[in-house]
């Protein structure tokens, strides 16, 4: 099976959901670290994002995942508009012309998307970011993509590991973001911007495995 | 937590309704894109200054548009940075031909839209240099951590720079100028009280009647360490003998020393802190050559207080003796 436009439509209507969902408990998150906004933010531009891909007629998924993209950046601020916007302009970039995906670009678009998200944050894995839920996610679609796994066991294998990547967060002392100012302060609690990445992830596979 | 306010959502459209109400004679503002941009701009052939950030350290930076200052200021929403359109639609507003600086306070959210607002005004044609202020001593460890929060100090490059532009400096001297006066200010601040986001509508962190946190940021972020509640007398001590010892500013050194208040501190206990900041700097030998005391640099209504001092020469000292005239800072007019 592959995953069509009426699914990657879904997932960015899953996501906003989710986020809408988790705001407060988002928000409380960043409060323990950072400035109290992530929740806002963040549901501020998925809901602005309904309506913009709501109205797209005869749409590709590459310009779904672009015009995501596009309004995030437009309307979300913080680090996480840029961030997020990226992540999308990825996604949208590594489909472009597919009308389906195999899991295998999938995995290839996460991949390219995760890089990219990489460059212009500058963060690695294990800095305390949103990084430490999507690197394990992709790295673990690619391997089940590798093992000739099914989409939904793929899916499912990147969901688990985008949970595992934000729970391990909680120790981990930050290193790139508002939350690094509190240096040894800031381990104890878990990143925010892994926790809506894990969301992200979970979406993903919730809209491709529903119909099936 | 109280706030004077209608919807919560209308924040800072309302304030911005508010600025241009009461000071039309100065600036104009722009809404969905928002920005703040002075009353006759774009000024042909001057080097045009814009900076942004997060609503919520009012007059910094919407106030501080006009004459001899900012030619654009770039609101996001309470703590947020603002976006890249935003960013650049302030840019093409205000360019006059000689080139834009982009003032940069050190936050990633900050630093990331100013990168892509700057890629897209280049991709217009428009001269872009960006500086980003990084002055707050109260983070230490500037290797693993996002590096020195930008604060205190960005108000004063603002004056000195908008000044030197004023004066038609080029952009490369204006962007050298910044760097220069960001080389030679420092920072830390304090907090008695949090602060609360009008959207998240509770403290952002609890502090117990008997403590306060030194080295505070100016979004409600902790800081260096929670202690137990001190006086004025000691905490000027525990944030400028820091800020004094990292530069470090010597004997004979003439400095503009800047008491800034959170919000919530009122002028009263803003002049002792003045005063034993004063009696400080006799002691180690610095010289008080000009001085700024006020609420310029806030973060909402939290009480506590910021000191910065910058390392004046004659240049900077002359132009911030130049006439400003801005909702927030105003002389020689």
């Amino acid at each position: 099976m592959a995953i069509t436009y009426e699914q990657g439509l879904a997932f960015v209507q899953g996501f906003a959901a989710a986020i809408a969902e988790n705001k407060e408990y988002l928000t409380q998150l960043d409060s323990e670290i950072g400035d109290a906004d992530h929740g806002t933010n963040m549901n501020r531009g998925m809901q602005a994002v309904l309506p913009k891909v709501g109205s797209l007629e005869g749409a590709d998924l590459s310009q779904l995942f672009k015009t995501t993209a596009m309004t995030l950046i437009s309307t979300v601020g913080g680090a996480s508009g840029p961030l997020y916007g990226t992540l999308f302009l990825g996604l949208g970039t590594a489909v472009t012309g597919k009308t389906a995906l195999s899991t295998e670009d999938w995995s290839q678009a996460l991949d390219a998307a995760v890089q990219a998200v990489r460059a212009r944050g500058k963060a690695e894995p294990g800095d305390k970011t949103m990084i430490d839920a999507l690197q394990p996610a992709a790295d673990s679609l690619r391997e089940a993509a590798q093992d000739g796994a099914t989409l939904e066991a793929a899916l499912a294998a990147c969901e688990q590991a985008a949970e595992q990547g934000m729970q391990a967060t909680i120790p981990l002392v930050a290193r790139k973001g508002r939350a690094s100012y509190l240096g040894e302060r800031s381990a104890g609690h878990q990143d925010p911007g892994a926790t809506s990445s894990w969301l992200l992830v979970r979406a993903a596979r919730q809209a491709i495995t529903a119909e099936t | 937590m109280k706030k004077l306010i209608n919807r919560v959502e209308d924040v800072v459209k309302e304030e911005l309704e508010g600025i241009v109400a009461a000071h039309s004679d100065l600036v104009r503002v722009h809404f969905a894109p928002n920005y703040v941009v002075r009353a006759d701009a774009p000024v042909s052939g001057k080097t045009a200054l814009v900076s942004g950030g997060g609503s919520g350290h009012e007059p910094m930076h919407g106030g501080f548009v006009g004459m001899g200052m900012l030619d654009a200021a770039c609101p996001g929403e309470v703590f947020t940075s603002p976006t890249p359109d935003q960013i650049l639609e302030a840019t093409k507003a205000v360019s006059g031909g000689a080139g834009v600086l982009h003032i940069v306070k050190n936050y990633t959210g900050d630093i990331l839209n100013f990168e892509m607002a700057a890629d897209l005004a280049k991709a217009d044609d428009i001269e872009v240099e960006a500086v980003v202020i990084n002055d707050d001593v109260a983070v230490q460890d500037s290797l693993y951590t996002a590096g020195r929060r930008g604060v205190g100090t960005t108000v004063l490059a603002e004056k000195i720079c908008g000044a030197a532009a004023e004066a038609h400096g080029s952009l490369k001297d204006v962007a050298e100028l910044c760097r220069r006066v960001n080389a030679n200010g420092r920072s830390m601040g304090m907090a008695l009280t949090s602060c609360t986001v009008p959207a998240a509508g509770k403290p952002t962190f609890d502090l117990g009647e008997q403590e306060m946190e030194i080295g505070i940021g100016i979004h409600g972020e902790p800081g260096r360490e929670r202690r137990a509640l001190a006086s004025a007398d000691e905490v000027v001590e525990m944030l400028t003998r820091p800020i004094v010892e990292d530069l470090p500013f010597k004997r004979g050194d003439s400095v503009l020393a800047f008491v800034n208040s959170m919000g919530g501190t009122p002028l009263i206990e803003l002049y002792i802190v003045y005063r034993a900041l004063s009696r400080y700097l006799d002691g180690v030998g610095v010289k008080i050559g000009r001085k700024l005391i006020g609420p310029y640099i806030t973060s909402l209504e939290m009480a506590g207080c910021s000191i910065t001092l910058l390392r004046l020469d004659d240049e900077m000292t002359r132009l911030w003796d130049a006439p400003v005239n801005t909702p927030g800072l105003r002389w020689g007019v």
